[in-house]
């Protein structure tokens, strides 16, 4: 009888099989569709070496690079400065100021980028197809610069103000401590904040749809081409397994350097 | 001085740029113009009566609203399981399990909603409301799981044994004593899984049923493709309701939280 008692760690299984049943087997079912030919339905590196001998195909993923890099390095530079002097002085004394950096993360993402578009016709930004380039990096930075404010807000604020004072103590001027002290001590939020922007970037196609006029290709634009146009599972599979590696990737290498500190992005919203 | 001023001017600046598509499409849902930028005539409230007498966008907002709801309580459910599950297991399953629970949240969404798509065609029921949920509850329960699993941390551990001991059963524990214990956590999760949902586009298109809409898919439509919103100026007066809402409830939220925070602080000084 003691099989059947109630412990409360059973109640882990209902979930292990939900994530195995929807986690686990559609990432091998993808990793099996990438590694199949569509046409004989046998085990083949078809799918890999027409997405890389494909001129299209590369110029999205250069693309898709070139923005992510773009929209980041922008998103830094803007929120770096926004998130300092919103920990540094009493401009949010009472932490209004902050929400309001941070409340358009609560905004529909597909309507704020409308709205975006709204505007920048307004203004005649989509005159010429030479700005479709423009408007996309415009829109994004616009809709990713919250999520990069308070990961790098969270961290300046938790830190200690005497190892700036010592710092001055021992002879640094303003922009020595902070090149040489402030800025590697946030090395966590800047690298929470890259990781919000740079994978979403590359693969949400809902801003350079909307604002790219058509000549934007982002690399999860091929994918969804390859689905719901082209009906080729295997070609799109083969694509989202190179993100799954590039993802694969990254982690390995920011691993090292975030927190473990899920209140600082998207986690603790609420 | 002259620092204060710049400061203070940067900040205005950024919240300029975060604010002005939203206040746009706020002022221009206030005017008949087909074209934001040209305005005419007067200030009307024609588009909330047009929003408010189309069938299509109110079936919209409806689909969208249960739709969170739903897959929120059920993305509640199967996290708060999985967390009480998972930590109470052995620590190898514990550290197995959790890395998996991780993979929808690092994971590009463009990925998770191709393979899930490729599920439920293979399960046979293809994109139907169930994939839907499935594809909902898939973007949303690693952070039920995120939230419940600090309150389990901090519950005094010896709380279940007691009950134990004076004759509960482990159910009657569970339930008594356990959930009450991590509730705010459990509704934390659910308030994000709620605004996770209503945010999402790319998942809902690879797992909907080809008739239904969210706000999401519906905006999408209209300006991705559609190029301008001009022919459907109402969403303009569906945007603004929206923004309106959510700037409300972020900011009560925060004014009552803010309260909490006064009170444990006084019960903590007593």
């Amino acid at each position: 009888m003691t099989a059947l008692k109630f412990s409360r760690k059973h109640l882990g299984i209902p979930y292990a099989l939900f994530m195995a049943m929807f986690v686990v087997f559609p990432l091998l079912l993808i990793i099996y569709y990438a590694f199949t030919d569509p046409e004989t339905g046998s085990l083949s590196f078809v799918n890999f070496i027409d997405f890389f001998t494909s001129n299209a195909n590369l110029t999205a993923l250069f693309m898709s690079f070139a923005l992510a890099i773009l929209t980041t390095a922008i998103c830094l530079l803007i929120a770096y400065p926004t998130a300092y002097i919103l920990a540094r002085t009493d401009i949010n004394r009472n932490g209004v100021m902050l929400l309001l950096f941070i409340l358009p993360m609560w905004i529909n993402f597909v309507l704020r980028t409308a709205a975006m578009k709204e505007l920048l016709y307004s203004i005649g930004m989509f005159n010429s197809n030479k700005l479709s380039f423009v408007n996309t990096l415009i829109g994004m930075v616009y809709d990713y610069l919250p999520f990069t404010i308070l990961p790098i807000y969270t961290v300046l604020e938790k830190l200690d103000k005497n190892v700036l004072e010592a710092s001055s103590d021992l002879g640094a001027n303003g922009l020595q401590t902070l090149f040489k002290v402030t800025i590697p001590l946030s090395m966590p939020g800047i690298v929470s904040a890259i990781t919000m922007v740079l994978l979403p970037t590359m693969t949400s196609y809902v801003v350079s749809d909307t604002l790219g006029n058509g000549n934007i290709t982002i690399i999860g634009k091929l994918i969804e081409n390859q689905f719901s146009v082209m009906y080729n599972w295997n070609a799109g599979s083969a694509i989202a397994m190179i993100l799954l590696v590039f993802i694969f990737g990254t982690m390995l290498i920011t691993g090292k350097f975030t927190e473990k500190d899920e209140t600082a992005t998207r986690g603790g919203l609420w | 001085m002259v620092k204060k001023i710049f400061q203070r001017g940067y900040i205005w600046l950024v919240l300029a740029f975060l604010y002005a598509p939203i206040l746009l499409l706020a002022v221009y849902s206030f005017n008949n113009s087909q074209v934001i930028g040209q305005w005419s005539d007067e200030w009307t409230v024609d588009l909330y009566k047009q929003l408010f007498a189309s069938g299509e966008l109110m079936t919209t907002v409806a689909n969208t609203l249960i739709l969170a709801f739903v897959s929120s309580i059920i993305s509640t459910v199967l996290g708060t399981m999985g967390a009480i599950g998972m930590f109470y297991s052995k620590k190898r399953t514990r550290n197995a399990l959790n890395t998996v629970t991780q993979i929808p949240v690092i994971n590009a969404e463009i990925v998770t909603a191709i393979s899930t798509a490729l599920v439920c065609t293979m399960f046979a029921f293809g994109r139907t409301y169930v994939s839907l949920l499935i594809g909902h509850v898939i973007l949303t329960f690693p952070f039920v799981v995120l939230n419940v699993t600090p309150k389990l941390k901090q519950m005094d551990s010896n709380l279940y044994e007691a009950a134990l001991d004076l004759g509960a059963t482990p159910t009657q524990a569970l339930f008594k004593v356990v959930i009450p214990q991590i509730l705010p956590g459990i509704f934390s999760g659910f308030l994000i899984a709620i605004t996770l949902s209503l945010d999402d586009y790319i998942i809902t298109t690879f797992t909907k049923p080809s008739t239904f809409n969210t706000i999401s898919t519906f905006v999408f439509d209209a300006y991705a493709k559609g190029g301008r919103s001009a022919d459907v100026p109402a969403l303009r007066a569906l945007s603004t309701i929206i923004f309106a809402v959510i700037i409300i409830m972020v900011i009560v939220k925060n004014i009552v939280s803010n309260k909490q925070d006064l009170k444990t602080k006084g019960e903590k000084r007593r």
